[in-house]
Formats: structure tokens, C-alpha cells, sequence
């Protein structure tokens, strides 16, 4: 591979630095199978080759935004799910998973809610995993003991995020940028919330959002299509087959700028400040994309970073990002530094960020860009895990089936004026929701 | 980026049967540097690390902290390439990159598609001499890490409790210093601190060089033979032994800071695979480490969290690999209506039951059985192989000790857990730090706009 020619013509084209070019095959793209079983689950499914071991990945239209009045609901709910299912209480559910090493994970956030297995392929081991991964999926048993003590735990989890500085800001700007949207409250839910959740209000939660329709089933690991197809079967055969929930509103944008500052015993004060960014399958997705790595999405060597770190060592960590969402998500800029210069630091940043959608990029930075992004797409798919996270994500998120496919391509079609005209209509800095959460006395 | 002693943590299994260890091709330069190269052809990626056998626990009082500071200051240029263009070149060609130090190493890499690995290599042998140490990008960049010692540490009350408390249970150990550096070195850290510091450690018989991908072994030594070859060996300093005294007593600590949660940390003082006498032993505590915290299943899950519901949260942790003996750790945070001191009993008791009884054979077999597929499940990332290899590596055991792992773990009886956790899971060598929270403001809005601010412009 690094055949004389191809180290000559490597290393002329990293001499003159940005003028790189990649071609990803497209073998470097896996296959996804998808089919759609006979009660209507969607399934996606990827045969890779090399290790024993099979990823599977079950989610839900059953996050945080579908909490209503209950924040925190589909959190609780989410980790109830391995407490006790079936005939089988914690220990026992652990014990099986555990005695066949497998790996069983559940979680929460505002847009889904997930369950996670990793397993050998061995057929015994295998078959252990996936019995359990069914139970703890569609019967789990929400007893009243569990739930007492899961709640409290969960509880303690809230109050905990209170001594951490970027955790209330983080808090503090989606409440201010949402409103009284879904996506307003965190995902764990308020104490004031929490303690009201019920037993019930779980078991009505579970019954109505862990069901085929409302879900997708991803299989990646080295199994052949066949036990693909009865592994799918399997998760989804007790669960009610059910209907996908009706889309989540759209968010209405903020329509001033707001300031919070909260004062907190803390050396750094935690800074974000966004507005409305992008949702998922956005038309606008690659011009946003691309062009915020080139102002705050590429670690070391993006704008931001190099502004407010590199030029004056304001801070360790300064980035913009957007968080596509089901319907819209942020657009967010973030750093943290020392109290005395939480303003400047701040004023740098914004002061980037608006020269960013005046001018756009240079040829320079996008070119940059696109080659960091090109080049690097391979290290999005080179393990099962990550695989397995780019698949869920093209299924839950309706994506088409060539997503990964064509990725690179449409990173390469994305144009200067593109990228300008994006962040022009999309970035709207006058209504700039800021937080400043620091610079308290102890 | 900084990690705190690299966590091994039991997860790893006896080789499934289907899976093929994975062959580690190792070289060396006739300037001592090392090159140990694992293929993983899964995808057509790589990961090329660079480990100086040089960390946090090479310091000395009043300059702790260098070898972090040293770390920023890699990417601040050399000779041939100027502050910052390390990082472009590596994003230029489509790669991840980062570095991290930690008690007993500094590393650096960077993750590519396969055809760009020769970037790589010519980037970090240049650095590996040629550093250019330039005051103006240091006086920056020692903000930098202040900064960042402020986010991870000072505003972080369990991390400051994690630091006094290593600093008490550790006598001499220069364990007992923060990676990061105590406030006062770090702000005192010189250039020409970081220029002797350099020049004492980066050289190629002081580093390892770690590849794991989608390459061929004898191409890639030919590459880096290519690339590191020229660089000048060095004198280093001979090694000092450094052994902690034996602690002679149950030792207590309260950190009051300000918090929302009070919390529990404990350790006792054990040997590590490289300092201890018998193997055994070693392979026995990490097998204990498991039976308390190894899953959901594991003891503290099942007994303090769920069955006595005494703990919110429990752990133990115990880290084969590292260069000095170091600790067993027991850290939790009692529910509400329970206190600290209840939650220390209850682990301490059963710390007890470990050496009073031995663990049953399910138990054994279930942390074998997690252990065998973790392992597995591990060579799905080439970052991970590559840092297990590099850590075993750096800290003087072999690379081969990684392969062994499976199965010493598996040959451990429940008779070797219980004489290990006699040994020492001992009162004597104990030390107890409680996390007493001050109270933090419900929210309180800012009185002022002085409050936050009030900096001036540049």
C-alpha cells in the first residue's frame, strides 16, 4: 500500500497543503438491508465480517419531547426497562445477560428513546440475549418497589447536575431558546416533575410508544440475513403493533434576543448562546454542515477555536454547533472561561460567528473543510459500534437507504455561496438567546 | 485532553473461539525507537499513536504539571512547521487527531484512512526532536491549561475531592500529584522548564510507536523506518524506583466544597501487575474489582443499590496497568436518608465478606464469561487495541501481557480472590475521603451585571 508511485504522488499532494483531493469508493460504504416485517416494523440490517459478535439497536419515537406535562417520563421509563420483565427481576436479568457476556443498554433523549444490545454470535449465547432483550422490551414490569427506588435515584441525578456550572447553562438555553415547546425541558425532567410520575403514568407511556410502528429495528454484525430476519421477528413479537405517534410541532422562534445571567460559586463562568439551527434531512443540511466546521465544528483548527484559543488563550474548549433534531434543533455556540473575561470571551466568539455569516468562507477554509470531511469518512463506519449508529440513525430518521452513499458527494457539491446564503437565513443572530452561568461568590 | 490513569476495566473474554488473537508484529530502530504494529483489516482505517514514556509521575514538586504543559505545547510548532499547522496538515488529510497525558506517559495520535499514515509519521518524528518552544504561543496556551484545569478540576467537586484525596492516601508516591499539576506549579511553569523537560524525554528510545489498521506490518516499519530513523537516541535518565512507603494506619479525609450531593471515596493500597511479586495476585484483585462492580449483577449493583438501596450509585475500580503500585478504589453516593458514613459501612462490609468468604462459582464464572466477550467486543476499535498495547507497553510490561489477559483472568479460582483480598483489601492500608457539600445557590440570577464580566479589551 505504500507502493513507491502512490508515496510520490502522496507526498507531493500534501506539500501544498488544502489542495487534496479524495475519492472514497463506494465500497468503502456498506450494504444496508431493509425490509419491513409482516406487522409493519421497519427493519435495517448490515452483514459485516471479521469479529463474533452482533450489534442491535431498537428505537423508539418514545424520547423526552414525548414526556407532555410529565417531564422526565420517558427517561424514568427508559430506565425502568431492565429492573425487573417478565417472570425475571434485576438480578436475574443481569445474571442472563452477564453469564453470556452480553452488553444490554437503555436510554433517553428528547428525540428517541433506545434500547441497545451486543452480543456473541454463538447460537446459545446469542439466543440468551435476544429471549432477554425481547422480555425487558415489551413486558417490563414497573414494580412499585423498583419504581421507588429508580425515581429517587433519578432524582438525585437532577440535583446532582445542580453543582455542575455547564449543566445548568446547558439547561438554562434550551428552556430559554424552546419556550413551552417539547424539546424545552431535559430529558431527565425537573424535580418538580419527577416527583409526581406515577407508576401508571409509565406503564400507559410504555404501552403507548414501545411499539412496531412507532420504531425501527437495526441489526450490524456477522449474521447472515436469514437470522437477521428472525432476530427482528423475535424483538418486536410481543409488542403491540401500535402507530407511529403524529409528528412533534414545529418550534416557534424566539423573537428578541434575551441575556440570562445566573451567578454560581464557580472559577469559569459556562457560556452558550444559539438560535434556531436545523432539523434532520434539512434541505440546508450540507451547506450548514459543512460550513460550521469551518467556523466552529472542527476541533483545533476551526474559527472559533482558533479566536478564542489559539489567538488569546481564553479558553480550553470554544466550538458551534448545530443539533439536528426531528423538527428544529440549535444552533449553539459554547465555551467556558475564567469570570473576569466571560464577556470578552464572549464578544470574540459572536464577533466570529457574525463575521462567519457575513463573508461566508474563504475558498480556502471550505476546500479545508471538505477535504477534513471527505477524507475522514471512512472513520465514521470503521468499527460495528459506529456502523451500527449511522444505520439507526438512517432509519429512525427516515433517511434514504443510499444516505451514506452519496454523503461525500453532496459534502463535495456544497459551494461558497451555498454556505453563505445558509447561515444568512438560517442563523439569525438578533434573536440570539445567550447564558452566562458563573462568576458567583463562594 | 487528559486522562487520569487509563481504565482497563475487566470486560475483556476469553477468546471466542471464532476469534483469532490478533498477531502484534513488533520493530525496532537502532535508535532504540519502538514500533509495534497490529492489523485489523475491517476498514480501510488507521491509527498511528506515539507513546513517550514520560507522564505526571516523572515530576517533582514545584514543577507538577510539565508533562501536560509540554503535551499543549506540541502542537505549537517546530522548525519546519510553524504553531498550528500540525493540526491543519492532519485535518487536511481527512484526520481525527489528539493527545493525552496521564501518570506514567504523554501520547499523541491520530486516526486516517490508511493511505495517509506516512503524514503521520513525518509530523511526529519532526516534533519527536525538533520542537520549536516559542514564549508568545506559550504565554497562550498556558491559559490554555489553566482554563482547563479550572473547567475539570476547581468548579468540579468530585474531581477536586478525587485530588486531595490522592494526595492523602499516597505518602510519596508521586502518585499523589495531579496529573494536571497543582495551581501554584502550573502557574509557575517556565519555558525554559518545558525546554529542559523536553529535551530530557522526547527521543526515540523513549517512545513507542503504536499502529493499528488496515496496513501491512513490514511496509509500515518501512515507513517509520523512513521517517524516525534519522533522529538522535538520547542519554535519559535512569529510572528511580519511587516505591510508596507501607502506610501504617486507616487514614481520613473531609473535602468540604461547595455541592449538591455528598460522596465516597476509599482505597487501599495494592500492588499492580508490574510492581507485584506473584501475578496472581494481581489477576485476583483485578477479578475482585469485578465481582463488586463488574455489571449489573456484580455486588454493589445488586446488593447496595437494588437489595439494601443504601447506595444511588457504586463502584470499584482497580487498574492493572501501571508503571507504580497504586489503589483499589471504592467510590459511591448514598441515597437520600442515608449517610455517608452508612454507605461506607456497607461497602466496607463487603470488602469483609470478600476476605471472609469466598466468592461462589457463579459469580467466578460470570465475570469470566463478561471478561471473554468484552474482549471481543474490543477489537471492534482499533483506538482501543491501540491503547491498550501502548499503555502495557509504556508502563514496562510487555504488549504481550494485553494477550495474556484473558487468560490469567480465566485461570483465577475463587481460593486466589479471597488470599488477594486478605493481602490487601486491609484495614492499615485504607484511606477514606467523604465529599461534605457547602450549600450552592438555588439559581439565584446574577445581582449585577459585575458579577460576570468586566474584563477589558485587548
Amino acid at each position: 500500500m505504500f507502493a513507491k508511485s502512490l508515496m510520490n504522488k502522496l507526498k507531493a499532494a500534501w506539500l501544498p497543503l488544502f489542495l487534496l483531493t479524495f475519492s472514497v469508493t463506494a465500497a468503502a460504504v456498506p450494504d444496508i438491508q431493509h425490509w419491513t416485517t409482516a406487522r409493519g416494523g421497519r427493519v435495517y440490517f448490515v452483514a459485516t465480517e471479521g469479529l463474533p459478535l452482533v450489534d442491535v439497536r431498537v428505537v423508539f419515537d418514545a424520547g423526552s419531547a414525548r414526556d407532555g406535562e410529565k417531564f422526565g417520563l420517558a427517561n424514568l421509563t427508559s430506565g425502568m426497562l431492565d429492573t425487573g420483565a417478565g417472570d425475571w427481576d434485576a438480578d436475574v436479568i443481569a445474571q442472563r445477560l452477564e453469564n453470556v457476556g452480553a452488553l444490554l443498554g437503555a436510554g433517553a433523549g428528547r428525540d428517541s428513546a433506545y434500547i441497545t444490545l451486543r452480543s456473541l454470535t454463538h447460537p446459545d449465547k446469542l439466543a440468551v440475549a435476544m429471549a432477554t432483550a425481547r422480555t425487558v422490551l415489551a413486558h417490563p414490569r414497573f414494580e412499585a418497589k423498583d419504581f421507588e427506588r429508580e425515581k429517587s435515584r433519578a432524582l438525585l441525578g437532577i440535583q446532582q447536575k445542580g453543582e455542575d456550572p455547564g449543566e445548568i447553562a446547558e439547561i438554562a438555553f434550551m428552556n430559554a431558546l424552546y419556550g413551552n415547546h417539547p424539546y424545552a425541558h431535559p430529558a431527565d425532567g425537573l424535580k418538580e416533575t419527577v416527583e409526581k410520575l406515577s407508576r401508571d403514568d409509565l406503564v400507559d407511556f410504555h404501552k403507548r410508544t414501545y411499539t412496531v410502528k412507532n420504531g425501527v429495528v437495526v441489526i450490524v454484525g456477522d449474521v447472515k440475513r436469514a437470522e437477521a430476519e428472525s432476530m427482528a421477528e423475535q424483538l418486536l413479537a410481543d409488542l403491540p403493533e401500535g402507530e407511529a405517534l403524529a409528528p412533534l410541532p414545529e418550534p416557534v422562534a424566539r423573537q428578541s434576543p434575551e441575556t440570562l445571567k445566573t451567578a454560581y460559586p464557580s472559577e469559569q463562568t459556562h457560556i452558550y448562546a444559539g438560535v434556531s439551527g436545523m432539523k434532520v434531512n434539512d434541505p440546508d443540511y450540507f451547506p450548514l454542515y459543512v460550513g460550521n466546521h469551518t467556523l466552529g465544528g472542527s476541533g483545533l483548527v476551526s474559527r472559533i477555536m482558533e479566536e478564542v484559543r489559539e489567538k488569546r488563550g481564553f479558553a480550553y474548549s470554544a466550538y458551534s454547533h448545530f443539533v439536528p433534531m426531528r423538527v428544529m434543533g440549535p444552533f449553539m455556540v459554547g465555551l467556558q472561561t475564567k469570570n473576569a473575561q466571560a464577556q470578552e470571551a464572549l464578544q470574540v466568539a459572536l464577533k466570529t460567528v457574525q463575521d462567519f455569516i457575513d463573508n461566508g468562507p474563504t475558498e480556502k477554509e471550505l476546500e479545508a473543510a471538505k477535504q477534513n470531511i471527505v477524507g475522514g469518512f471512512v472513520l465514521r463506519l470503521d468499527s460495528n459500534q459506529k456502523l451500527t449508529a449511522e444505520v439507526a440513525n438512517i432509519g429512525f430518521l427516515n433517511r434514504p437507504l443510499d444516505y451514506l452513499n452519496t454523503f461525500t458527494q453532496k459534502v463535495q457539491a456544497v459551494t461558497r455561496e451555498d454556505v453563505k446564503r445558509a447561515f444568512r437565513t438560517r442563523v439569525d443572530m438578533t434573536k440570539l438567546q445567550t447564558i452566562l452561568v458563573g462568576g458567583g461568590t463562594r | 485532553m487528559l486522562i487520569r490513569g487509563l481504565r482497563i476495566i475487566l470486560l475483556a473474554a476469553p477468546l471466542s473461539l471464532q476469534a483469532a488473537e490478533p498477531q502484534v508484529h513488533e520493530y525496532q530502530l537502532d535508535n532504540g525507537l519502538k514500533i509495534l504494529v497490529q492489523e485489523d483489516h475491517r476498514a480501510p482505517a488507521v491509527v498511528s499513536q506515539v507513546w513517550y514514556k514520560v507522564g505526571a509521575s516523572n515530576e517533582y514538586g514545584g514543577i507538577t504539571g510539565i508533562s501536560h504543559m509540554l503535551e499543549h505545547m506540541m502542537f505549537k510548532g517546530t522548525q519546519k512547521h510553524p504553531p498550528g499547522e500540525f493540526s491543519r496538515i492532519i485535518a487536511a488529510n481527512g484526520g481525527r487527531e489528539n493527545a493525552f497525558t496521564g501518570q506514567d506517559y504523554t501520547a499523541y495520535f491520530q486516526m486516517l484512512e490508511k493511505t495517509r499514515l506516512p503524514v503521520s509519521f513525518e509530523l511526529e518524528a519532526d516534533r519527536m526532536r525538533n520542537l520549536k518552544l516559542i514564549e508568545a504561543e506559550f504565554a497562550k496556551e498556558h491559559q490554555v491549561v489553566l482554563e482547563e484545569r479550572r473547567l475539570r478540576t476547581d468548579d468540579q467537586p468530585r474531581a477536586k475531592m478525587q485530588e486531595h484525596f490522592e494526595s492523602v492516601a499516597y505518602s510519596n508516591s508521586p502518585y499523589q500529584n495531579p496529573v494536571v499539576g497543582w495551581p501554584d506549579d502550573v502557574a509557575g511553569l517556565t519555558l525554559d522548564d518545558l525546554k529542559s523537560w523536553y529535551s530530557l524525554w522526547y527521543a526515540p528510545n523513549n517512545a513507542t510507536l503504536v499502529v493499528v489498521g488496515d496496513v501491512n506490518p513490514d511496509e509500515v516499519f518501512k515507513q517509520a523506518k523512513k521517517f524516525f530513523g534519522p533522529l538522535k537516541r538520547s542519554a535519559l535518565p535512569a529510572p528511580k524506583r519511587q516505591g510508596e512507603v507501607e502506610q501504617l494506619g486507616l487514614r481520613r479525609l473531609t473535602v468540604k466544597v461547595p455541592a449538591k450531593l455528598p460522596n465516597l471515596v476509599m482505597g487501599y493500597k495494592t500492588p499492580t501487575l508490574k510492581t507485584v511479586t506473584d501475578e496472581t495476585e494481581a489477576y485476583a484483585l483485578e477479578v475482585a474489582a469485578g465481582i463488586l462492580d463488574g455489571g449489573n449483577s456484580a455486588r454493589f449493583s445488586s446488593r447496595l443499590v437494588r437489595g439494601q438501596q443504601i447506595a444511588a450509585a457504586a463502584g470499584a475500580g482497580y487498574d492493572l496497568y501501571s508503571r507504580l503500585s497504586n489503589l483499589f478504589t471504592l467510590e459511591g453516593t448514598p441515597v437520600q436518608g442515608k449517610s455517608v458514613s452508612e454507605l461506607e459501612a456497607a461497602m466496607l462490609d463487603e470488602v469483609r465478606r470478600l476476605r471472609d468468604e469466598p466468592i461462589t462459582a457463579e459469580e467466578l464464572q460470570r465475570v469470566k464469561a463478561q471478561v471473554s466477550a468484552s474482549h471481543v467486543y474490543q477489537l471492534d476499535s482499533i483506538m482501543y487495541q491501540a491503547m491498550q498495547i501502548g499503555t502495557a507497553e509504556t508502563v514496562g510490561l510487555s504488549w504481550k501481557k494485553v494477550q495474556e489477559y484473558v487468560d490469567k483472568v480465566n485461570a483465577v479460582t475463587a481460593e486466589q480472590v479471597q488470599a488477594a483480598a486478605r493481602n490487601y483489601l486491609i484495614d492499615d492500608h485504607l484511606t477514606i475521603a467523604h465529599l461534605e457539600p457547602l450549600p450552592l445557590p438555588e439559581g439565584a440570577p446574577a445581582p449585577e451585571d459585575a458579577a460576570i464580566g468586566g474584563g477589558h479589551v485587548r
